[in-house]
């Protein structure tokens, strides 16, 4: 066994840094199966959780947008579906960014005793938000086979709008990660945050009816928010061509969730190394 | 051929004298901000803004170099720096200035247990913890029902922690950490925690890590244990390393700079010394009987309170009574002079401890002086508080000794008759 070499130096970014998130990665597996297992065992309804929650809220939903409103949805479609892949997709979102935001300060007791990359933290709170998605995708295939609704083609890019989602929560949640650590009160920020998100994002209502605004002012405000485009090509890759979806929105996404993971990731790195001083 | 070599490595917190340490909100920090750049308003209180960012120096300068096979001590007063080394050793915060040079694999134990979740059973925290600590998943399975026998948790397996009692938390933590395999373990004072018995299997566990040649940190405030494990100590103050060399050396050295031994105090006139109209206190004392160049008492040490005091009565039956107290204020002894009649004048009064009779710990002497056998002229209560080091011979158990007299009585076994118990 060759003899394992270590320098500590102020400022010195590991060299290896890379290699040793690697290596820690069976510590990123085990952090990532105590969060998922602690979840369903403190609750009473364990996996139906993440069941019934989409599932009363996309009702709400209906019955609000569609019913009492009288929000048009796109035609072809069953409104229910509509919301549920939007809903799907934002609570994807919205619980990966949230627990990435906090994923530095609930797992200080580790912080100050430990040493290992601190970015195990988000990555395994994204894993931890990656399994409950898969679970309320499973509730939404059901929904199309009672609604007899069959995905075409169109479905082979829904890994391509899941990983962009992804994308988008670690790179937007690694910038709250570090802040928290710093300034609590951020923390306090976050979930009004994903409750203005809910309302800019095309979740409830369909971008089709924000489209029939073009020549308004705030038009293009709307399609700065990049995920326009992630929730849009999601529900299309589901819902299929009857979805609406406007191609130019997601090469908007596309650019700023890269442009911001560089720099949430060259941010997280310059501080990560004073966690434990700060928090 | 050294593992570890550390040179000029220093740390400085920045204390916030407005918070505290810790979070900042943003408001504060915007609002420092905001004031730097339109500046003009002077801060109400001028010497604020000063104290408001206090540079401390948790480490100063600090230089050594650690041989292979080394066990080394880590010893110094809370807030020396002892664990914020442990911190820059173990990568979890980096040194502000200086460069450490590591050779092996390190694994650091600061807390038992670390990262142990209430929720989960022993057996899925045996994992987490494994992890934590760097040990891969294959590791853990081979050493998996070693670890269980060590902390003695069979029949918990499956239980959450949450329903451990404390000791039961702490030994499987201990039980976890006993069998990693690095090259280099650092400890910061997990034997302060346990019972008796699993400390002592603790204390054995690492000298048969140390035995088989790897490198040992070992942070304490219990000296015997430092003294029995470790061939090399360390010794900080505020930050710098004041003193490194041969344990029992730098131990003494360390012991007779803690102590909170006073070992006199004097007042030159009647008129400056505590006592009343009748009496005055004009000295008490602490001499004791050192041999073989101890500078600070320890168990063995015989020592003499002498207690000088003026009577300015013309004629009066007077004794000294003498209480010594714990620190925890239970009185341990009280001992009496015979009442003598005595004329205005200066008085003295001397009682002999002998060594091998107080256990360690630290101890509060009060002096009475009294009149007629049954009036107390005056108490002093607080007479003089000193230390009593800890001292054992021959004895591979390191946890506090009970009670608060070690007596040296006799008592020993012998041999009845031999052989009767072979078949």
């Amino acid at each position: 066994m060759k003899t394992h070499e270590v320098v500590i130096e102020p400022g010195r970014s590991e060299k290896n840094y890379w290699r040793d998130l690697w290596r820690n990665r069976e510590l990123l597996y085990i952090l990532s199966m105590r969060d998922i297992s602690v979840r369903y065992k403190q609750t009473v309804l364990g996996t139906s959780w993440s069941l019934i929650r989409p599932l009363i809220t996309m009702m709400i939903m209906f019955f609000v947008f569609s019913k009492v409103a009288k929000l048009k949805g796109d035609p072809g479609i069953p409104y229910p579906l509509m919301i549920l892949a939007g809903l799907t997709i934002w609570t994807f979102f919205s619980n990966a960014f949230t627990q990435i935001s906090t994923s530095i300060t609930a797992n200080s007791n580790l912080v100050t005793k430990v040493y290992f990359p601190r970015l195990i933290m988000p990555l395994s709170s994204s894993v931890v938000s990656f399994i409950d998605f898969l679970v309320a995708l499973g509730l939404f295939v059901v929904l199309t086979i009672w609604y007899q609704f069959w995905p075409d083609w169109h479905i082979l890019f829904l890994p391509f709008f899941i990983i962009l989602a992804l994308l988008a929560s670690f790179a937007f949640g690694l910038i709250f990660a570090v802040l928290n650590v710093r300034f609590r009160d951020i923390g306090q920020l976050i979930p009004f945050i994903v409750q203005i998100g809910f309302y800019a994002c095309p979740i409830a209502y369909s971008s089709r009816l924000v489209e029939e605004n073009a020549g308004e002012w705030w038009h293009p405000l709307y399609y700065m928010n990049p995920m326009v485009g992630i929730i849009d090509g999601f529900k299309w890759s589901l819902l299929g061509e009857k979805a609406f979806f406007n191609p130019a929105s997601v090469i908007n996404s596309v650019a700023v969730v890269i442009l911001f993971l560089f720099v949430s990731i060259y941010f997280f790195r310059q501080r990560e190394n004073s966690f434990v001083d700060d928090i | 051929m050294a593992v570890i070599t550390a040179e000029d490595i220093s740390k400085r917190y920045i204390i916030d004298h407005k918070k505290g340490k810790g979070s900042t909100s943003i408001k504060d920090a915007l609002g420092d901000q905001l004031k730097k750049v339109f500046g003009g308003k002077k801060p109400q209180h001028p010497e604020y803004e000063h104290i408001e960012h206090e540079d401390f120096w948790a480490l100063r300068d600090v230089n050594f170099s650690v041989e292979q096979g080394d066990r080394i001590g880590i010893v110094g007063h809370n807030g020396a720096g002892k664990s914020t080394l442990l911190k820059v050793l173990s990568k979890i915060t980096e040194p502000t200035t200086g460069r450490i040079h590591i050779r092996g694999r390190i694994a650091s134990l600061l807390e038992v247990g670390t990262g142990f979740h209430p929720e989960l059973t022993g057996r899925e925290n045996i994992f987490l913890n494994g992890a934590i600590l760097g040990m891969t998943r294959e590791e853990i399975r081979k050493q998996f029902d070693a670890i269980v026998d060590f902390g003695g948790i069979e029949k918990f397996l499956d239980t959450p922690v949450k329903r451990y009692s404390s000791g039961m938390y702490v030994r499987l933590g201990f039980a976890i950490a006993a069998h990693l395999d690095p090259e280099i373990l650092i400890i910061d004072e997990v034997l302060a925690v346990g019972d008796a018995e699993f400390q002592k299997k603790s204390l054995g566990k690492m000298r048969d890590v140390s035995a088989s040649g790897r490198t040992i940190l070992f942070v304490s405030h219990n000296m015997t244990a430092v003294q029995a494990l470790c061939n090399r100590t360390l010794y900080f103050e505020r930050g710098r390393l004041i003193e490194q060399g041969e344990t029992n050396q730098v131990v003494a050295s360390y012991l007779s700079k803690i102590s909170k031994t006073k070992l006199l105090r004097e007042w030159n006139t009647p008129e400056e010394a505590p006592g009343n109209d009748l009496v005055r206190v004009k000295k008490i004392e602490i001499l004791p009987e050192y041999v073989d160049n101890q500078i600070f008492i320890d168990v063995r040490t015989p020592f003499r309170v002498r207690f000088e005091f003026w009577n300015m009565m013309d004629r009066a039956n007077l004794n000294l009574s003498l209480h010594l107290y714990s620190m925890t204020g239970e009185c341990i002894f009280n001992v009496g002079t015979l009442s003598q009649p005595y004329s205005r004048g200066l008085i003295s009064g001397e009682c002999l401890i002998p060594g091998h009779f107080l256990n360690d710990g630290t101890y509060n002497v009060s002096m009475m002086i009294v009149k007629d056998t049954v009036t107390p002229l005056y108490n002093m209560e607080e007479g003089l508080i000193f230390d009593v080091a800890d001292y054992r011979d021959g004895v591979a158990w390191y946890g506090k000794w009970p009670g608060f007299v070690r007596p040296q009585l006799s008592f020993h076994t012998e041999m009845m008759e031999e052989n009767i118990l072979n078949d």
